[in-house]
């Protein structure tokens, strides 16, 4: 399968992020479309990796040529899981002290 | 000796530190020894070093200092040059100098301790500059001592600070001489492109290189500047207006220094003069203009110095008729005995008003011949010296000049005899109006006068005598032949031109010197007969209306360059820079102002928009730098 059809579909799934996230007013939505993006960064990750390592296939290292990418790719989604965490007990004492998780209600800095 | 010629300049300076920072804590006895005494050592120093370069055979000597600018391979360095000429100029300065000191130990005695400290660190700074000037061996050093005086003159015309006339007077002197300046330093300026060097020997000696017009023009701006600092046409009008300053200053810049800066100036460099003989005849026809116009002006004052202010002007212009015909050695054979008797001139009128109570006007005084007899008697000898009456020395040294004048052109000649004339008048009203008569001021005054202590009356002693004998350096050649002492002791400083070689016949030099004393013997008896009898006390009318307003020359000035500045100068300040600068300056703050009141805007606190700018701004960044290179094949795609 050629590499375009990965990369088409990781911007699209990139732009459905962006525009989820300029878009939306609900913070649990925008988080998901961040996490949306991050997505789309980690399958170009890991598409890259394997194609990249096309030649190795059929030698002895084929097992684990282009493996290092993926490895990247486990690392990013602890520090997302971890981000998670934050982010949604973010959105939570946002909600206990707005009764709203609508984030152009906190549009200002102060009070 | 000559080796030691630093310490001229040295001692001086010694004393102006010393007079200058310790003007509050020393006392008055001790400042004027201090003030004093640096310059009669100056003096020793002087006369040693003029004993030996009297001797045969001595050659000039530059005195190495150090380097004042060093640029690679370009340097000018601070030394100092001994020769015939400086160190006839340092026994005038410091001579007259020290004399003048004397003097104002006396004279400025009621003044403040903290003031006559100022006063006496200013007199030494003066003759400071004015060693500086004489004995510098390049044209930097001798513009440093230039502007030197300047500024000393400056502060001593202003010494009275409290009056703002004086302060008027000291920022007119301060002005004019800085207009000279100007002139001066193009010519250095311009020498230094030529030459690529200042000092004197190495100037002279490639003088050949420059070109008809590099000379001329050279020294027409060095004329310039000897015009404001020696108070020739048309920037003479500061010289009377510096009588504001206590009258041992006024005799120190009319006698000493200063004002015979410029004729030091254009003797030192009398080599580029006599290859430019378009700038000798302006320098002839501007002094001998000088010289008139100061003394018709001179007729008609009424203020003691005034008069005498004038009679400077005048002889000033003397000094240059004789530079401008070659007459170099007159010029500065006229620079010494002028030294002698206008400092006496001034020192005894100085005695005057000490004794009249600051009162200057002659109109108030007459009579004081029985009350001060020694300053009557040696102010007559400086008066006979002035007026050129055989055998004082005034005679001889303005016969010198008269006599280069009739041989270079005989109107030259006529205008400078009839100005004699006037002189001997109007120094002669002068002593009429002041010593004989009858006493014209109040009883107080008359119930004050005195003779001068004798600090006051032994300078004007011993300077009554060198009036007297002063002559005797120069006898012409028609008295004696070879005895012209002082042209033989400058020679190897001054270029013979081709008008000084040849010396009149005897017959025609006893006649002209016979017409010149016979006017002003006429002259003298004129005044005598007129004034003594009757004093001139009504306000004059008509020609001498103009004659006592100075030819109106000041409101001129005034009229046509003053007023006109100071209105260019308001329409600057109200106009250009109340609506242009200031609406420039204004208008950036607005605008900045303005902007920022704009672009606040922006931050509307929506993070949504923030957000969308960014990522606005990263796809802009993006085609910029991928396609920042061709963006028109990008455009074309659009555009299709």
């Amino acid at each position: 399968m050629p590499i375009t059809y990965y990369i088409v579909l990781s911007i699209v799934l990139f732009c459905i992020g962006v525009v989820g996230v300029l878009t939306r007013r609900n913070a649990i939505i925008i988080f998901m479309s961040i996490e949306l993006m991050l997505n789309a960064a980690n399958l170009l990750l890991v598409a890259f990796s394997k194609m990249h390592n096309n030649s190795a296939i059929g030698t002895a290292n084929a097992a684990t040529a282009g493996i290092d990418g993926q490895l990247f790719v486990f690392f990013i989604m602890v520090v997302a899981a971890a981000e998670v965490c934050v982010g949604l007990s973010i959105i939570v004492m946002m909600y206990r002290n707005t009764h709203s998780v609508d984030v152009n209600f906190l549009n200002r800095l102060k009070n | 000796m000559s080796k030691l010629v630093y310490l001229v300049p040295l001692f001086p300076l010694i004393g102006f530190l010393i007079n200058g920072l310790g003007r509050k804590s020393l006392s008055k006895s001790l400042i004027g020894v201090i003030g004093s005494g640096v310059i009669l050592a100056s003096f020793a120093v002087s006369l040693g070093i003029f004993f030996e370069v009297k001797q045969d055979g001595f050659q000039p000597q530059i005195i190495h200092l150090f380097d004042f600018i060093k640029v690679e391979n370009f340097t000018i360095p601070f030394s100092f040059q001994v020769d015939q000429l400086s160190s006839l100029f340092l026994l005038i300065i410091t001579g007259v100098g020290f004399l003048i000191h004397l003097y104002s130990t006396s004279y400025m005695h009621n003044e403040e301790t903290q003031h006559y400290g100022r006063y006496f660190a200013y007199l030494n700074l003066f003759v400071f500059s004015m060693l500086l000037l004489v004995l510098g061996a390049n044209y930097l050093i001798m513009f440093i001592g230039w502007e030197g005086v300047g500024l000393c003159s400056y502060l001593l015309i202003g010494y009275w600070f409290k009056n703002n006339n004086y302060n008027y007077a000291a920022r007119k002197a301060f002005v004019m001489n800085r207009i000279g300046d100007v002139g001066f330093l193009l010519a250095v300026f311009w020498i230094l492109s030529k030459l690529g060097t200042l000092s004197y020997n190495e100037v002279f000696a490639n003088a050949s290189a420059f070109s008809a017009f590099d000379v001329t023009a050279i020294t027409m701006l060095l004329f310039v500047g000897a015009m404001g600092k020696s108070a020739q046409i048309p920037l003479y009008t500061w010289l009377p207006d510096a009588m504001a300053g206590p009258t041992p200053v006024s005799a120190l810049i009319h006698a000493a220094t200063m004002v015979t800066a410029g004729i030091y100036m254009i003797v030192r460099s009398n080599v580029l003069y006599t290859m430019a003989p378009t700038t000798q005849a302006v320098v002839a026809v501007v002094g001998l203009a000088t010289a008139f116009l100061a003394a018709t002006i001179a007729l008609k004052q009424n203020d003691i110095k005034k008069v005498l202010a004038y009679s400077t002007v005048s002889q000033l212009g003397y000094m240059f008729l004789g530079l401008g015909v070659g007459a170099y050695t007159g010029a500065v054979f006229h620079v010494m005995t002028h030294a002698f008797f206008k400092a006496l001139l001034f020192l005894g009128a100085g005695s005057v008003i000490h004794a009249m109570g600051n009162e200057q006007d002659i109109r108030m005084m007459g009579g004081l011949k029985k009350y001060m007899p020694i300053t009557h008697i040696t102010f007559l000898l400086a008066c006979l010296a002035i007026s050129g009456i055989p055998p004082f020395s005034g005679f001889f040294s303005k016969d010198e000049i008269l006599a280069a004048a009739y041989e270079h052109n005989k109107v030259l000649w006529l205008i400078g005899a009839i100005t004699a004339g006037l002189t001997a008048f109007y120094m002669f009203r002068l002593y009429v109006m002041t010593f004989m008569g009858q006493f014209r001021g109040t009883h107080e005054q008359e119930h004050h006068l005195h003779e001068s202590p004798s600090a006051m009356t032994i300078p004007l002693i011993i300077l009554a005598i060198l009036s007297v004998v002063g002559g005797f350096v120069g006898i012409p050649e028609a008295f004696a032949h070879n005895a012209h002492a002082l042209e033989h002791f400058l020679s190897p400083v001054i270029v013979k031109s081709t008008e000084t070689v040849h010396h009149l016949d005897t017959g025609t030099e006893y006649m002209l010197m016979a017409i010149s004393v016979g006017l002003a013997i006429v002259a003298i008896i004129y005044a005598w007969t007129r004034f003594s009898k009757k004093p001139e006390i009504a306000e004059p009318e008509g020609a001498g209306k103009f004659l006592a307003n100075k030819w109106y020359i000041d409101e001129l000035y005034d009229r046509v360059i003053a007023n006109p500045l100071v209105a260019l100068g308001g329409f600057l300040k109200n106009v250009v820079e109340k609506s242009g600068i200031d609406g420039i300056v204004n208008g950036v703050g607005r605008g900045v102002n303005y902007a920022g009141r704009q672009i606040r805007l922006m931050q509307s606190g929506q993070v949504g928009n923030y957000i969308l700018l960014m990522v606005l701004s990263m796809v802009l960044m993006i085609i910029l730098v991928f396609y920042g290179n061709n963006l028109n094949p990008l455009l074309n795609y659009f555009s299709k």
